[in-house]
């Protein structure tokens, strides 16, 4: 066991040189840069040889490179975050739709306008139904400990798999990280055994068209293969702990849900503030739990409902809004959670950055415990300054940029919150 | 639990401060936390970071707005930005300046303080010295190590030396341990707010 | 390498092996033996300048690198006749990944080659006009920048035919297409616009720029040929009339390419490093009327209302490409490859 009091950028980059990539290819984006920054210059200095780096010009070319290589059987990785991921989008389906287990960090972080370079989920969670396996870091551990599984869980059931984890609250934040070791990591990943290459020696076309004569066939197959994902995880997570000695990754991860009434549902870093206030509420006898998902691709519906269990009602902390109707990660929740009974409540917090504080999850928790809670709820949102806003667009047609109105109208920001 | 934060200007080292506190707090087998307010602030700049230092693991992730210590690696931005908000009249308040509480306008403000947790070093000075840069970081450290007594002075100094070699690292010890001492020497007596309390 | 230059003088016949010659003399497509890397089957358009060139792109490629050639290719015609669903035509390692990013796949492909230890192994990115000169533009010039060991074939037919023929960033002055219709004042595409990339490719100071069309295969052999003997990033534009999307008889896509060249309007060219090194002379220049009347994408140029104005200015493209390129022989001779 290495303990090290690093940064978790570099953690992830000490991890996924470990796992003996062949190509990285990156193009920077805030806050995905130190860990791409420390792989470069691990291949640099040769120490990753054979491992080929490669600087491309876009996000779009960077998922490109990493499925030519991935294709030429090469184990493949890149990192994006936010504006990032939106312009690989279309290369992102298609390193799905051919079955090439690239792994990919997401520094998650808001998509603009307005520019946003703080944390929240929006970008990885726009891209939930894209084929891709994404499994979200509590902790920095974690982020560490989910790179080494993806590329075993990847290569193992021919999908991708990105691995998300909370710009700046994970990867700048500096803590203690158990950094697996090499002959740990050789234990546990095997070679990558493409199932398909391209190979002189046994010439295959990859990418051809498909009409509507198979087309719901092969689409089946990609949910076909989720499926077994969602089997495999588990396996995977728990032959890590055997090797590594500590438990990470996995489906879900309850914390005192037993006998609670309300379970809180989230994803991502803001779990453990989450769990210290429900310790401190569970101290003053409510009955709170917590319920971690990691893989929210393939989604764990028997594993969701399990953990919720006769709960009276579940509260989903959501980092990303879905436009127009509210929660994303409460829609799943609700079909995992469906003829239950189970009343639901959607928190939208920590959007671009907003800092979720103990006070305010306490305080929410409270009015949720007493359904006191709107069933779409936005943390912390300054109402008066909405409000004003909606009445200059209701007086005048020419009202001006919102966003620019709204930060004019809120005064200087306090330069430590967020 | 024990929460920093260090507010300084964006170049002289806040964000490597927490973490070098963090790696001491580490060395020690202790649980630390060290974060950067995230922001794409330029050189120049208000920044601040933040550490916590606990014995088991630091689950929380808010900023920390309550601090047991507030270090100010910049007098300029002492009456620019709120560097004490939520700091109680118990926590340890660190300065850097070459100044007295006084001539800063704040013994006033100071002096509702626990005398022998509130200090001014002039680690700027002391780095120009040993460092021949007018990086603060590393003494106030030192400092830190001397006023709050969380960490020791030789974690920092090894956390330091994990950090930078030669005689980079070589200054910043002994930047680190001049600041240490200076402290000491004025936690040992009665602290002198001055006489002037207007602020 | 002496190398005795190749004359043909049955005029007219460019395409196929001299039995004449000694074997390792004739054409790629000469050799009984050759990998037909597109195989016979696929479902180009009759007459298709593209389906042709490709062919003979990689049956060359394949020769050069002794079989060890992977291609990727980009969305278009090319891919989508190629491999309509069981099928395909290829008979060498092939991926089809997006519409914009063949030279990035590319990159990865040899990227992964280089981390394996496969450098025997080479790589041909190709596409369309559309999927090279406009939207996979800057992933070709990324390729074309970091000197990747690439050589990109674009296969230019000057529109999206793929969609129906419209207007591309390669579409030339004049054209009609599904979004530059006969219409209006100026009636086709506008001139002043379109870009160059074999020069923009020049420009990245890459070791080997050619153009090279389906009129002389010969000569077009020789371009892959040679670009395979360079490593880093190499760039191949080959003219490829499109009988479909021109409005031509798919008998004379061969012809329609040859009056491209010898109107000048076409330069075939090959440069290295930046240099032009060698050109393909024009024994007599053709004037652009004759290349522009047989398409029908040029028919408002002539008929009841003609322009002659605008026959006027693209005849100033093809005597300033003349000049600029020195295209005219001194010396009438037959078209000739001369070795370099």
């Amino acid at each position: 066991m290495v303990l090290r009091q690093i940064e978790g950028s570099r953690g992830v980059a000490e991890a996924v040189a470990r796992c003996r990539p062949e190509v990285i290819c990156a193009y920077p984006i805030s806050p995905q840069t130190h860990i791409v920054e420390a792989l470069s210059a691990q291949v640099k200095s040769g120490a990753l040889a054979p491992c080929e780096f490669v600087t491309v010009e876009s996000e779009f070319a960077a998922m490109s490179v990493a499925i030519g290589a991935s294709a030429t059987g090469a184990r493949a990785y890149t990192a994006t975050a936010s504006q990032g991921l939106l312009y690989m989008v279309e290369a992102i389906y298609n390193a799905s739709g051919l079955g090439l287990p690239i792994v990919m960090t997401v520094a998650n972080r808001a998509i603009g306008a307005p520019i946003n370079i703080w944390n929240d989920h929006s970008d990885s969670m726009s891209q939930r139904d894209s084929g891709w396996v994404q499994l979200y870091a509590e902790t920095n551990q974690e982020a560490v400990d989910l790179h080494v599984q993806a590329f075993r869980l990847a290569e193992e059931v021919s999908l991708p798999v990105m691995v998300c984890m909370d710009g700046f609250v994970l990867t700048h934040a500096v803590e203690r990280i158990d950094v697996p070791e090499q002959e740990q990591v050789d234990a546990f990943l095997p070679a990558y055994q493409p199932r398909q290459l391209l190979d002189p020696a046994e010439p295959v076309s990859i990418g051809a068209m498909v009409g509507p004569e198979a087309f719901t066939e092969v689409r089946y197959l990609a949910h076909a293969r989720q499926m077994q994902a969602l089997e495999l995880i588990p396996r995977v997570a728990a032959d890590f702990e055997r090797v590594f000695g500590r438990s990470s990754g996995g489906l879900v991860r309850p914390y005192r849900t037993q006998d609670a009434e309300t379970v809180v549902v989230a994803l991502g870093s803001v779990l453990g503030t989450l769990k210290d206030t429900v310790d401190e509420l569970r101290d003053q006898g409510h009955r709170i739990g917590v319920l971690g998902i990691i893989s929210f691709r393939p989604f764990p519906l028997a594993d969701v409902r399990a953990a919720v269990g006769q709960a009276a009602r579940v509260v989903v902390l959501e980092r990303a809004l879905a436009v127009g109707i509210g929660g994303i990660v409460t829609s799943n929740v609700r079909m995992a959670l469906s003829g239950n009974g189970t009343r639901d409540y959607t928190v939208i917090a920590g959007l671009g950055g907003r800092a979720i504080t103990r006070a305010s999850l306490r305080e929410m928790l409270l009015a949720a415990e007493a359904d006191r809670l709107e069933p779409l709820t936005f943390l912390d949102l300054n109402r008066p300054l909405v409000e004003r806003e909606l009445a200059r667009a209701g007086e005048r047609r020419m009202s001006g940029p919102a966003a620019e109105n709204m930060l004019r109208d809120a005064g200087p920001a306090t330069p430590w919150i967020g | 639990m024990f929460q920093v934060r260090v507010h300084g200007r964006g170049g002289q080292g806040v964000v490597t401060a927490a973490e070098l506190l963090s790696v001491a707090a580490f060395m020690e087998g202790r649980h630390a936390q060290a974060f950067p307010s995230f922001g794409s602030e330029r050189t120049g700049a208000p920044v601040v970071a933040f550490c916590r230092l606990d014995d088991r693991e630091i689950r929380l992730r808010e900023p920390v707005t309550d601090p047991d210590t507030v270090i100010v690696q910049d007098a300029t931005l002492l009456h620019q930005v709120a560097v004490f908000d939520g700091l109680r009249p118990d926590g340890y308040l660190l300065v850097n300046s070459a100044r007295t509480w006084a001539e800063l306008g704040l013994s006033g403000f100071a002096a509702g303080f626990t005398p022998s947790r509130a200090a001014v070093v002039p680690a700027t000075q002391l780095a120009l010295r040993e460092i021949g840069r007018p990086v603060p970081n590393a003494a106030l450290l030192g400092g830190f190590a001397a006023l709050t007594g969380q960490v020791s002075i030789e974690s920092v100094v090894a956390a330091i030396r994990e950090r930078f070699a030669g005689a980079v690292a070589d200054g910043n010890e002994a930047a680190a341990r001049a600041a240490f001492d200076e402290v000491r020497a004025q936690s040992a007596v009665p602290a002198n707010f001055g006489s002037s309390h207007g602020a | 390498m002496p190398v005795q230059p190749i004359k043909f003088y049955q005029s007219g016949s460019f395409v196929v092996g001299n039995r004449l010659l000694d074997p390792d003399q004739r054409s790629v497509q000469a050799d009984p033996n050759r990998t037909n890397s597109l195989n016979s089957g696929h479902r180009a358009c009759q007459g298709c300048g593209e389906a042709l060139g490709a062919r003979y792109a990689l049956d060359a490629a394949m020769r050069a690198t002794n079989n060890q050639l992977i291609a990727v290719n980009a969305t278009g015609c090319l891919e989508v006749f190629s491999t309509p669903y069981p099928e395909t035509s290829w008979q060498i390692p092939w991926l089809h990944s997006l519409f914009g990013n063949a030279p990035a796949v590319s990159t990865g492909v040899a990227a992964a080659l280089k981390a394996k230890g496969r450098t025997d192994v080479r790589v041909v990115g190709q596409g369309g006009d559309g999927g090279t000169v406009d939207i996979g533009f800057a992933c070709l010039s990324g390729m074309f920048e970091r000197n990747d060991d690439v050589l990109y074939i674009c296969y230019d037919n000057e529109a999206y035919m793929n969609t129906g023929v419209q207007r591309s960033g390669s579409t030339p002055p004049a054209a009609t297409t599904m979004t530059t219709q006969a219409v209006g004042p100026e009636p086709g595409n506008r001139f002043g616009q379109g870009k160059n990339v074999p020069l923009i490719a020049m420009a990245h100071e890459i070791p080997y720029v050619a153009t090279a069309t389906v009129a002389d295969l010969r000569d077009l052999e020789y371009k892959v040929r040679r670009a395979m003997e360079f490593r880093g990033a190499r760039y191949l534009h080959v003219f490829v009339p499109c009988p479909l999307g021109w409005g031509t008889a798919s008998c004379d896509t061969i012809r329609i390419a040859r009056l491209a060249v010898h109107t000048g309007l076409f330069p075939v060219f090959e440069a290295e490093h930046g240099e032009v090194v060698d050109v393909t002379r024009i024994p007599r220049q053709v004037p652009v009327a004759e290349y522009l009347r047989p398409q029908r994408r040029y028919r408002h140029l002539f008929g009841a209302s003609p322009r002659p104005d605008v026959v006027a200015r693209i005849q100033q493209i093809a005597d300033r490409n003349i000049r600029r390129f020195g295209l005219l022989a001194a010396e009438p001779a037959p078209t000739a490859q001369e070795a370099p």
